[in-house]
């Protein structure tokens, strides 16, 4: 059990009446990419928003299994979510920088959680989350310019280097790539595999494509239920299960 | 599946002709143009009729009309009139003595006596009397006094008063007029700024020339100071709490829309609050701004909370996801990220709110601040606080109903200064979004 970083064990979600995820059982490992895919709706995004308590700041939202992190309970009463999200970050679908210059957008989460003891430090750390998110080199010019200029893609790079600055060990990735075009696409896809280097990086796409450029393992989703979840390989190449085959081969969703 | 593109079309239509559909889908879009044009139209003609209005029956409130003298009082004859049975009316000879001289220098010949004198330009015995009694060093160097004309000369000059329709009375003969006339063609009666209208304090019933809005004004300021560190802090707070940590329940939803029926009760009912809960009950002072500025944080507060929630409303929730996301705890979140991009909106909302407080008149009523004549300046800022005064708009409306005609164009004076008041509030508001806004 403990050679998994996470392990979800019979997860069901509630929005209100409406079951969202079915009895979901998974086992994430450390250091690999793992992709969720399925249909809109599916509840892919969901699950993986219980993976950081995401889903707390909806009122409705409701979540009962096991959730383990390093075989901790992440919804145990005694864990505290902020610190839990320290330790699983998350990027989200559309880029959304704060307000404020590169340096400051990076350098937050850092000051937050006191990762840095003076100014220095501090630099030291923007830099190195800028240089892995791959954006360093288009960025270390205008560390105080305002990261809402950048491009849609540089912006999303400035986000996961804002998500690698607070040191996860955790990377939740929902749909990272949806907005951007195919060059900054493929620009983040590069970065998520050498970002496996060091974290475990669980992704939400709605590109099979995608699915099968980055990730070692992945979990087919449909209609809140876990359907298939094995090598990525074997999943696009030799489906056990028809649904999945279905949803491969452009047949649903 | 039908072929369509066997199908021949109909006719040929040209792109250049508009068909029956079109034209009337487009003399719909110019009538409702019209209509919006015409309405703003409206709105600004009243603005212009307004601003008009006010400024021809408000302006001569600014204006003043002085004789000028220069007197050199020896020592021998200030404690010659001292001496004197009755001290004032020495002086006024010595006045007259004074101003003789004068107009014989300019070569002025006109007939007039001690009681037209005092007719138009009041008791001038008694204004030297005291400048002499607190300046005992300026005895034998010349003054050059400055002695308002009374009223009803005022209302010569402006228009008010005319020899046509002129009653002999014992404040103003027909006769007088002749007088006024010289003085102003010899230059020894000349207008000025009223700044005794802008910084001075109000005046009995009696004497409209001497009123001024400065007292009340500083009454409005302290409570404006009042308004605004209780209601932008109460406002913000409850704001934010309502918008951001209060759980969605019946509870939440019946504060929600009680405080947005609040906005909408009518400001008198304010004022009987504050009188029943303020002066009644907690015993504070009667007409004193703290209290004025108590009733005007109630009214303010649906307001700036209204606003408030808009704009934290406003804030893309992308932005609480990202500080979410990353591990900020919902107290960072809100005061590091939302609470700045809803800053414009909370300062815009909050200087309204102002605003509108500062020209609310009903409530005031009730807690005496109408009517009540504010003679004095505060002596200190707890003196500001805690003293009766009278606030602007409040002092406006006492003035508008005073019986004398003088009053009337002071009202309209006060207008203009309260308006002035409004408009640098708004620049600021203007201001201050320009300042904070941020693009995202």
């Amino acid at each position: 059990m403990t050679d998994y970083k996470i392990s979800a064990k019979g997860v069901q979600v509630y929005y209100g009446d409406n079951h969202a995820i079915k009895d979901v059982n998974v086992d994430i490992e450390d250091k690999t990419v793992t992709a969720f895919i399925g249909p809109s709706g599916c509840g892919k995004s969901t699950f993986l928003r219980t993976l950081n308590r995401m889903n707390d700041t909806i009122d409705i939202c409701r979540v009962e299994g096991d959730i383990l992190i390093d075989g901790e309970d992440i919804y145990d009463p005694a864990v505290d979510p902020v610190q839990l999200r320290a330790k699983v970050g998350m990027v989200f679908q559309k880029p959304n920088p704060f307000p404020k210059s590169i340096y400051d957008n990076v350098a937050y989460g850092p000051k937050i959680h006191g990762l840095a003891r003076n100014k220095a430090e501090l630099d030291e750390i923007v830099e190195k989350s800028l240089r892995k998110a791959a954006i360093w080199d288009e960025a270390k010019d205008r560390l105080n310019a305002p990261g809402t200029g950048l491009s849609g893609g540089q912006q999303q790079r400035l986000c996961i280097a804002r998500a690698i600055a607070t040191a996860p060990e955790v990377l939740l990735m929902d749909e990272p790539c949806s907005a951007l075009d195919p060059i900054a696409t493929a620009q983040v896809e590069e970065l998520i595999d050498e970002l496996r280097q060091s974290f475990s990086v669980v992704i939400v796409t709605h590109s099979m494509q995608q699915a099968a450029r980055v990730s070692q393992k992945t979990a087919f989703f449909h209609l809140g239920n876990l359907v298939e979840y094995g090598e990525t390989d074997k999943i696009f190449t030799n489906p056990e299960d028809s649904r999945t085959e279905s949803y491969i081969s452009g047949r649903i969703g | 599946m039908t072929d369509l593109s066997s199908t021949e079309p109909a006719t040929h239509r040209s792109l250049k002709v508009a068909d029956a559909r079109t034209k009337k889908r487009n003399a719909a879009e110019k009538r409702f143009r019209a209509y919006g044009i015409v309405a703003i139209a409206i709105g600004g003609l009243f603005l212009l009729a307004l601003t008009y209005n006010i400024l021809k029956a408000g302006l001569p409130a600014f204006t003043q009309y002085v004789v000028e003298l220069e007197v050199t009082l020896t020592q021998d004859e200030f404690d010659a009139a001292e001496s004197q049975m009755l001290k004032t009316a020495a002086y006024t000879d010595i006045f007259i003595g004074n101003f003789e001289a004068n107009l014989e220098e300019r070569g002025v010949e006109v007939p007039y006596d001690g009681d037209a004198i005092e007719r138009l330009l009041g008791k001038v015995g008694g204004d030297i009397r005291s400048y002499y009694r607190e300046n005992l060093d300026d005895i034998g160097q010349p003054v050059t006094f400055q002695l308002q004309t009374s009223s009803r000369v005022e209302g010569y000059f402006k228009g008010r008063v005319n020899r046509d329709t002129i009653v002999d009375s014992r404040f103003l003969m027909g006769s007088d007029l002749d007088i006024v006339d010289a003085l102003r063609d010899a230059g020894v009666l000349t207008s000025r700024f009223n700044w005794a209208f802008v910084t001075g304090t109000d005046s009995g019933v009696d004497n409209p020339g001497g009123a001024g809005i400065g007292a009340s004004a500083i009454g409005s300021f302290f409570m404006m100071l009042v308004v605004l560190f209780l209601s932008l802090p109460i406002g913000v707070a409850a704001s934010i709490y309502l918008e951001e940590f209060a759980p969605k329940n019946r509870l939440t939803d019946l504060v929600e829309v009680n405080i947005s029926n609040l906005a909408a009760v009518p400001s008198i009912v304010f004022g009987i609050l504050g009188l029943s809960v303020f002066i009644q009950f907690a015993h504070l002072p009667q007409s004193a701004p703290l209290v004025g500025g108590l009733v005007l944080t109630l009214m303010t507060l649906p307001t700036i909370i209204i606003s408030t929630r808009a704009s934290l409303k406003s804030v893309p929730p992308s932005i609480r996801d990202a500080a979410l996301g990353i591990g900020a705890s919902k107290m960072q979140s809100v005061f590091h990220h939302v609470l700045p991009l809803a800053m414009p909106g909370i300062l815009t909302g909050t200087i309204i709110g102002l605003a509108q407080a500062l020209g609310e008149t009903a409530p005031l009523l009730l807690i005496g601040m109408v009517g009540f004549v504010a003679r004095e300046y505060p002596d200190g800022v707890v003196s500001g606080f805690m003293d009766p005064n009278s606030a602007m708009p409040a002092q406006i409306y006492t003035w508008a109903a005073r019986a004398d005609v003088g009053f009337y164009e002071k009202a309209w004076g006060g207008i203009i200064i309260l308006l002035i008041f409004l408009l640098l509030m708004n620049a600021l508001a203007i201001f201050l979004r320009k300042k904070f806004e941020r693009r995202w």
